[in-house]
């Protein structure tokens, strides 16, 4: 009787219509589509993007070159060499951080004692020569400068959890 | 103005009767093939649309409005890409191939009644001649495979003849069905047997037939679920592998051409033509537009059974190589046989939607 039943089912196509409903229900619903450039979704204020070095708000560098990321950074993205400044502090001279081998895991903002590294939420960005890769210290106290608002509201909204 | 007119109007009737003939024929056959190519145009949009909403995305939307450009911006990439001939391959043959895909894609419609008045060529044997050029399609892909000198493509190439040769009868008997129900191998005929709205369509009492017609000419015109001509997770794309550019094009704008086509087919064969539906209702009044055949049934009729064609590849998996030989052998064919038995005893004893039909 089983085999019967399924037989008639098999030469009704009903499994076959099923399947056609469910595709038909999906036609008329809404598409899920985020039109990007012009939409974009939602995004935490974790979110970890491309890399900033912060600075104090009376513009001393907040990094000490203790080289805790460095040693944290498992991709070993990160190069540092310090040296003592004109004031007589230990800062870093040379901050590399190489984007082909960071994998944006966040263990050196994690590791710094001074919330000196920080990840932004930047992702937009690109580059267009070898080269570029590399986030000498310039470019990320740069990049941590233009950004500084954002950042700071990052870190402001995070800090409870912390 | 009047005098321009009787001008040509007088080198009109200074033409011999026969070469006028053929000037209103060659108009025909350019208006039917330059309409059939943009049609084709927008299919592959419909498709890309249809496919992209079941899928919950919005399919494409950038090139002019609504994304509507798309198909233009598709067939320019075509026509400026390399036409790339492998050294190996049968050249002549290699150039061809394409040309026998397409070529039966679009003759086929000569024959086909687009509105109650406009045929290209209305012939007897009207239904004898698309069963012939439906099957002489699948040269193009069969010589395709073979001159590329590719396995993928020979694959591709053994796997569509071996599917086409085994629905194309299933197709046939289910067409011997229509056929004794209209009583003309004569499509406009077929189309004026059913007049009368819907309940007169030959859907009624040939319903299996329509169902095994339909998914045959999806095999037929190696769609999914039944493209393993192409699959490409196994054999690449299939017998077009090697194929690029314009060659690649006409390859593609023939297997969009046979969807119009089968569409319309099966429009004609069992809903109609161009028959309307309401034509029974009388309270919609005489002179009413609804009740009227036109082209926009036809129309109406082909984009549905498009549509039907994109909503199952969008639902089902492709089968297996030897599940579409057994449905094709095992099932479709047992089940027209055994339908074209029972309508003719139905018709024989004149019982419920089969009485009106022609013995």
């Amino acid at each position: 009787m089983n085999k019967l039943q399924s037989y008639i089912k098999t030469f009704l196509l009903w499994e076959l219509w099923l399947g056609l409903s469910v595709t038909l229900r999906n036609f008329f619903k809404r598409s899920v589509t985020i039109q990007y450039p012009e939409e974009k979704t939602p995004q935490s204020f974790r979110f970890r993007g491309l890399h900033a070095l912060r600075r104090y708000p009376n513009g001393e560098e907040r990094c000490i070159a203790c080289k805790l990321c460095e040693a944290v950074c498992p991709a070993l993205a990160i190069t540092i060499e310090s040296d003592v400044s004109d004031d007589g502090t230990r800062r870093t001279t040379r901050y590399d951080i190489d984007l082909f081998k960071c994998i944006y895991c966040g263990f050196c903002e994690e590791a710094c004692p001074v919330d000196a590294i920080v990840e932004t939420r930047i992702h937009e960005y690109h580059m267009e020569a070898p080269g570029e890769n590399i986030m000498t210290k310039d470019k990320l106290l740069a990049v941590g400068e233009k950004f500084d608002a954002m950042i700071s509201a990052d870190k402001a909204a995070d800090a409870k959890y912390r | 103005m009047d005098a321009l007119v009787q001008m040509v109007l007088d080198i009109w009737n200074s033409i011999p009767a026969d070469f006028q003939y053929l000037i209103v024929t060659l108009a025909k056959i350019l208006l039917v093939t330059i309409t059939v190519i943009l049609v084709v145009a927008f299919t592959t949009y419909f498709e890309r649309k249809v496919i992209g909403h079941m899928q919950g995305r919005i399919g494409p939307n950038r090139v002019g409005p609504l994304g509507l450009g798309q198909p233009f911006a598709d067939v320019i990439k075509l026509l400026i890409k390399e036409v790339v001939v492998p050294e190996k391959s049968n050249r002549f043959l290699f150039v061809i191939a394409p040309l026998l895909a397409i070529i039966p894609a679009l003759a086929t419609w000569a024959v086909i009644p687009l509105a109650p008045n406009f045929v290209i060529a209305d012939i007897n044997a009207g239904l004898l001649y698309v069963l012939a050029l439906t099957s002489v399609g699948v040269y193009g892909i069969i010589l395709a495979g073979w001159a590329t000198n590719s396995k993928y493509a020979f694959l591709g190439a053994m796997r569509s003849g071996a599917q086409i040769v085994a629905y194309e009868i299933a197709m046939g008997f289910a067409l011997v069905g229509v056929l004794m129900a209209a009583g003309s191998l004569n499509l406009g005929d077929i189309t004026r047997a059913q007049a009368g709205g819907f309940s007169n369509w030959f859907l009624v009492p040939l319903l299996p037939l329509f169902f095994v017609y339909f998914i045959s000419g999806v095999a037929e015109t190696n769609r999914a679920p039944f493209d393993v001509t192409e699959g490409e997770s196994e054999i690449v794309a299939g017998f077009h592998v090697e194929y690029s550019g314009v060659a690649f094009a006409v390859f593609f704008l023939a297997e969009y051409a046979n969807i119009i086509l089968i569409s319309a087919l099966t429009a004609i064969f069992f809903l109609g033509g161009w028959a309307s539906p309401f034509e029974g209702w009388a309270f919609l009044g005489d002179g009413s537009l609804l009740r009227e055949p036109s082209f926009i049934w036809l129309a109406a009729k082909i984009c549905f059974f498009i549509f039907v064609f994109f909503w199952l590849r969008a639902t089902f998996p492709r089968y297996r190589y030897d599940q579409i030989m057994r449905l094709g052998w095992k099932v479709f064919i047992p089940v027209t046989i055994v339908w074209i038995a029972v309508e003719g005893v139905m018709v024989w004893l004149q019982l419920g939607p089969w009485e009106r039909l022609a013995g």
